[in-house]
């Protein structure tokens, strides 16, 4: 089962590749907001896989909890400073 | 119950998956915050029910109070992942940038 749970972890590092691209390459800053919160939320997930592979679930499950509370916390700040600015780039206008 | 809760990791990479393709996808950012909101609620939901499932095999009150810790997580989820993805949104809307509308296509008959 840790076989399973490491090929589970490689795949899910490669599905965070996906939304890096979307997080350096965003034509809005928004866009990069959203890649970030994917790969935040995909982290979550990948931080308790580390604990079983590792047999200490009960550690990184805290770490994943406060991992959860601090990408929540930046994304709502980020969008709190940026609806404020003009920052904003806007492809079409 | 280890088949179980590999099913139930499986398809939270599923949903992942999809999540992940459809960001990449999609025409603008507005609709792009629809699989960010999937991915983090039923992805998160699928593979966090997995693992809890394998923490529970050998029943021990550690081993219950670190599954539910897990679902707590999943419970946080559920209730920051659409607040987050509102406050994208708003600040989209505030800052004044117009959605995405399909391009004119040929009327045919």
């Amino acid at each position: 089962m840790e076989t399973f749970f490491l090929y589970t972890a490689i795949y899910l590092c490669l599905i965070m590749l996906l939304s890096l691209y979307r997080a350096v390459f965003g034509p809005t800053v928004l866009d990069r907001m959203i890649g970030v919160n994917a790969i935040g939320s995909k982290t979550t997930a990948l931080l308790i896989l580390i604990g079983l592979i590792y047999r200490r679930v009960e550690m990184f499950v805290d770490i994943a909890l406060a991992y959860a509370c601090l990408n929540f916390i930046a994304v709502l700040a980020a969008s709190r400073y940026f609806q404020k600015r003009k920052g904003l780039y806007d492809e079409n206008h | 119950m280890t088949l179980v809760a590999a099913i139930f990791i499986v398809l939270g990479l599923f949903f992942f998956t999809g999540g992940s393709i459809g960001i990449l996808r999609f025409p603008d950012f507005y609709s792009r915050l629809h699989p960010a909101g999937k991915l983090d609620s039923m992805g998160l939901l699928m593979s966090m029910t997995g693992m809890a499932l394998y923490v529970l095999q050998d029943l021990s009150l550690g081993a219950l109070l670190t599954a539910l810790k897990i679902m707590l997580i999943v419970v946080f989820v559920f209730i920051t992942s659409p607040t987050a993805t509102h406050a994208i949104l708003d600040a989209g809307v505030r800052a004044g940038l117009s959605p995405w509308t399909a391009p004119e296509k040929e009327e045919n008959g």
